[in-house]
């Protein structure tokens, strides 16, 4: 590292920083050590570490937020009962600003810098396939939390996995047949026109036609836009039920304005969470939902028969039974997607486990052992609910709600069990090299 | 030729080529794309530092790059070596066209126009999402990422093309500017009447700079593709127009090797700064502010105003 | 929903998005009319104004009365944050324009930060004072002559009139204090030529501070104005930066009746040409129409043609 600084004053003095920033964490690490001395095996008692790639800045902050306080929650938890293979686990966080570019170089950093022992936690798609590739090439296992539906597509790698969450092809088909027989079969679609959107649209319109319904408009609404009074009136007005998905900071503006073109008499609508995802219900301008309806991942509202498992899950994070943070109520949390998170380290603790990994020259086997679980029964481990993993498609299957809200609150109206969200698979990773 | 100028830019050529043998492999891999990234700047040097021409649409072109290589690698099957060339091609005439409607207008005018069109063609690829998967974006096969035989996915093969990449871009941009077609383009930068009234034309000689530029961050764009497996709309987005700005401006200006350093310097700030705190776009953003306060030519511009006078 | 009440509805859509703009694109037009400079921190000053409005109505108890209050006082903090700026750093460039193009993007990375540490990364709203939806009429022609209906989805909020005169008022403002006072007039004389303003014995260094605040105020105005119908996000300025640039160069270089028509122009269009078209298609026929009116009029819509 020395030679470097022969290059001149500035451009060097990163790399100086550098070395000495990595010696004052070797620092800090021998500083640590009496913490682990608890850890039974000395030789292997170094920490397990999982590179996590959080949203922190730019357009996916608002569910980074949520994301990382899942994790921390649930790596807390794994630690008081024991860590992983009687090692602790350490989770290095590094922001990718949401943006793919960054995200890849965040995959090597964690790889060649760091030296963690799996990458995991992304949310956004293309932040997922920008840095996928790389994840690729450098065999660094790869877990998402991002629900896209380009892990089972077959378009990324054998490293790449969504073990904990389920993606869009899935959910959607769970919810066709609800939208179908409940609320009518001439449906409207309003989505981003991003990859994203056009998933819901192309999926969704395909599920609707298998059930005798019809998507009649697809209204796809530029990324910047700001504003969405004006595509409203392209909603036909034979339109039995609006179906919604938005994401970004405007969406608190899409929905008002829904509000505000309808007045009085509206046509049924049903959306997806994410269009309101880590916003209270209650705030201004919302009033016009009630007695809408949801998709949600999990139920952000305590449920009549609540679980042990969502008690304990709420506890962990600090959250209260309207899924907001205990220390501020109008701090309301990412509910219906962040349990990814704590699923997803939990398959990474198991995978370790069931491969006996001792370090980075097991990545393999540790894919190989997440690729041969199936059933993950609900349990402090998987509080959603039951899963089954699809090793083929590296993508997890589960149970999906259908909410509605009412007085201000969301509550389950139908519950789809996982056996209705299977499709077809479009890939087999297995049968692909590492 | 002057012996100084062959001997600092070869003498960073080398000193790159034996950092390939010594950097741990994290900072070998960021090297490697610092590099790519340095032949966008160049180019957009070419057109600012040089011509006086302040675009802020040149994503376009790097983006122009990215998907005229990897639309067909990836749909057509098309090599690696061709599929190169058509980005290089596609960005080439993307800035003629560019060119010949945007430099109607000066100054402020043609920021504008460059960031329309910029815009319009980023929302182009989101349009066509049937064949682009719209801001998702493609990953390329890695099993097809082969040039000439060489194995684009190997970190090794990988910082080598860059370098080779860097120095054919750094010589391309310093043999232009020192023939008497970057003369024209600097007397046009300094003052257009004069260059006119010596029986120049403006016009042609700007429209060249704005192609040569546009095919310099064409390549870099292709290359980045291919190197890194992946074509995204996320770089023909307004913030990958702005960066290289920043860049030129902070390495310097009108200075063929400055472009490098500011590249280098801005990667390292935010690497280094978010490793310190989660609040690094603090730190890059007073960084930003003192060096226009001290450092006002940008990195090798001072370094010129100092002590080398001669730089080119 | 018919033709007709479809364009009705884009054009007034389109009003409340100019109105909104030409108050912006003002403040922007004039640092760079007077200053010479492009401020790219313009629309973190927008953004602060949103933000602030949010915790200034918060503190101040919700409701009608904490958007008054923000509304008088974060345009007054945020022009005061300005003006700092412009002491700290602006002046010490000597208004350079290249080098104040890095430092306010330096500037706008710190302001982002900071909204996104003390705020949050989240979209939050602020009740607006009043909000009555107005259902508007619409004239068809039936067989037996004009007929009056109420189309469905037709009409406007009472909170987005609002806007639409409180844009228009303080336009008219700053009008009368460019052209009518003696503050107006040095401004416009250091616009001119700022040398020659200099020997005349303006102090163009406090006017600069003064324009660049009341440039920001302006844009802090225009962002409590939209938070009841956007919500405050600390992302929401490079959007707003990007459009407000657009209507001031559209406008012609320090004109501000032509940034005013500009922002009608653009407003409008935006939301006319999204009847025609599919929505992304028509951000992108927009967006080529306006490169092309500067293709072919370079000096904008009300400047002077240059030398």
């Amino acid at each position: 590292m020395t030679k470097t600084t022969e290059t001149g004053a500035t451009p060097a003095d990163p790399a100086r920083r550098d070395a000495l920033r990595t010696l004052a964490g070797a620092g800090a690490a021998a500083a640590a050590l009496p913490l682990w001395a608890r850890y039974t095996h000395a030789q292997s008692a170094a920490p397990i570490r999982v590179g996590f790639q959080m949203h922190a800045t730019g357009i996916g902050a608002a569910y980074g937020r949520w994301y990382d306080r899942t994790t921390q929650a649930a790596a807390r938890l794994i630690n008081e009962t024991g860590g992983i293979n009687g090692r602790p686990l350490e989770i290095v966080t590094e922001d990718d600003g949401t943006d793919p570019r960054r995200g890849a170089e965040v995959v090597e950093k964690f790889a060649n810098q760091h030296r963690v022992d799996v990458a995991y936690g992304t949310l956004f798609s293309h932040v997922v396939i920008g840095s996928a590739p790389r994840a690729g090439e450098l065999k660094l296992p790869y877990f998402v939390v991002s629900e896209g539906h380009h892990v089972a597509s077959g378009m990324l790698n054998r490293w790449t996995l969504q073990p904990g969450i389920t993606d869009v092809k899935s959910q959607v088909l769970a919810m066709a047949p609800f939208v179908a027989e409940t609320l009518g079969k001439k449906v409207t679609m309003i989505f981003p026109d991003y990859a994203f959107g056009h998933d819901h649209r192309d999926f969704f319109s395909e599920a609707m036609a298998a059930q005798g319904g019809e998507v009649i408009a697809k209204i796809a609404i530029p990324p910047t836009e700001t504003s969405f009074t004006r595509y409203f009136p392209r909603i036909p007005r034979e339109t039995d039920v609006i179906y919604h998905v938005m994401v970004g900071p405007a969406v608190l503006t899409f929905v008002k304005e829904m509000g505000e073109f309808f007045g009085p008499s509206r046509p049924a609508i049903f959306g997806f969470i994410d269009s309101l995802e880590a916003v209270d219900l209650r705030s201004p301008g919302l009033e016009f939902l009630e007695g809408t309806y949801f998709w949600e991942g999990m139920p952000r509202y305590v449920q009549p028969g609540q679980t042990d498992y969502d008690r304990a899950y709420r506890a962990a994070i600090g959250l209260d039974e309207n899924g907001a943070s205990l220390a501020d109520p109008r701090d309301v949390s990412a509910y219906a997607h962040m349990f990814g998170c704590w699923e997803t380290l939990h398959v990474i603790k198991r995978g370790m486990e069931a491969a006996g990994y001792a370090g980075p020259q097991d990545r393999q086997k540790l894919v190989e052992a997440v690729e041969v679980m199936t059933e993950m029964p609900e349990s402090h481990e998987h509080p959603q609910g039951r899963k089954l993993f699809n090793g083929r498609t590296h993508q997890v299957f589960g149970q999906q709600h259908v909410s509605k809200l009412e007085n201000g609150r969301l509550d389950v109206v139908r519950t789809v069990p996982l056996e209705e969200t299977f499709y077809p698979d479009e890939v087999d990773y297995t049968a692909q090299p590492f | 030729m002057n012996a100084r100028i062959l001997a600092l830019h070869g003498g960073l050529l080398a000193l790159l080529l034996v950092l390939h043998f010594v950097l741990p492999v994290y900072h070998h891999g960021n090297l490697a794309r610092i590099m790519v990234l340095a032949c966008y700047a160049i180019g957009y040097n070419l057109l600012f530092g040089y011509t006086g021409l302040l675009s802020l649409g040149h994503a376009m072109f790097f983006a122009a790059g990215m998907y005229g290589m990897g639309m067909p690698f990836h749909h057509l099957g098309l090599g690696a070596e061709l599929a190169f060339l058509a980005g290089i091609g596609t960005a080439g005439a993307l800035a003629l066209v560019v060119g010949l409607l945007a430099l109607r207008t000066l100054g402020v005018a043609f920021m504008i126009v460059t960031l329309m069109f910029s815009q319009a063609f980023y929302l182009m690829i989101l349009l066509a999402a049937r064949w682009t998967r719209g801001d998702e974006g493609l990953v390329l096969a890695g099993a097809d990422r082969v040039l000439f035989g060489l194995d684009l996915t190997d970190p090794d093969i990988r910082y080598l093309l860059a370098l080779g990449l860097f120095a054919l871009c750094l010589s391309a941009a310093l043999w232009l500017v020192r023939r008497p077609f970057g003369r024209v383009l600097v007397a046009i930068r300094e003052n257009p009447e004069r260059a006119e009234l010596l029986g120049y034309d403006i016009f042609r000689h700007k429209l060249a700079a704005v192609v040569v530029s546009g095919m310099f961050s064409g390549a870099a764009g292709a290359a980045y593709g291919l190197m890194f497996g992946y074509v995204g709309a996320s770089f023909a987005e307004v913030h990958f127009s702005i960066f290289p700005l920043l860049w030129v401006l902070l390495g310097g200006a009108g200075t063929v090797i400055g472009p490098f350093f500011g590249v280098l310097f801005m990667f390292y700030l935010i690497d280094i700064s978010s490793g310190l705190t989660p609040a690094y776009m603090l730190i890059a953003g007073v960084a930003l502010v003192l060096l226009t306060l001290f450092a006002p030519q940008g990195l090798a511009g001072e370094v010129r105003r100092r002590w080398l006078r001669w730089l080119p | 929903m018919e033709f007709g009440p479809h364009l009705m509805l884009a054009a007034l859509e389109g009003a409340v998005t100019a109105a909104v703009l030409a108050l912006m694109a003002a403040g922007l037009s004039l640092v760079f009319g007077v200053m010479r400079v492009v401020n790219v921190a313009h629309g973190e000053f927008y953004m602060l104004g949103a933000v602030l409005a949010f915790v200034v109505a918060g503190m101040a108890g919700g409701g009608a009365p904490g958007f008054v209050a923000a509304l008088v006082a974060v345009p007054l903090i945020v022009a005061a944050l300005a003006v700092a700026a412009d002491r700290a750093v602006l002046r010490r460039l000597s208004y350079d324009p290249e080098r104040t193009i890095v430092a306010t993007i330096g500037i706008l990375y710190i302001l982002q930060q900071l909204a996104l540490m003390g705020y949050g990364p989240d979209a939050r709203p602020v009740a607006p004072p009043f909000n009555h939806r107005i259902a508007l009429p619409w004239i068809d022609w039936g067989a037996g002559g004009p007929v009056l209906t109420w189309p469905w989805g037709l009409s406007i909020t009472s909170y987005k009139l609002f806007v639409i005169g409180a844009a228009a008022t303080v336009l008219a403002g700053l009008w009368l204090l460019m052209t009518r006072t003696r503050i107006g007039l040095v401004m416009r004389a250091t616009q001119l030529d700022r040398e020659t303003a200099q020997t005349f014995g303006i102090p163009v260094g406090r006017v600069y501070a003064l324009v660049f605040g009341l440039g920001a105020g302006l844009a802090a105005l225009a962002g409590v104005l939209i938070v009841p119908i956007q919500q405050a996000h600390y992302l929401m300025g490079g959007d707003a930066l990007l459009l407000s640039f657009i209507v001031v160069i559209i406008g012609g270089l320090g004109s501000l009746p032509g940034t005013l028509i500009a922002a009608v122009l653009i407003g409008l269009s935006d939301g006319i040409i999204s009847v025609f078209f599919s929505p992304t298609l028509a951000k992108i026929i927009a967006t080529l129409l306006v490169a092309l009116v500067l293709v072919f009029r370079p000096q904008g819509l009300m400047g002077k043609p240059a030398r």
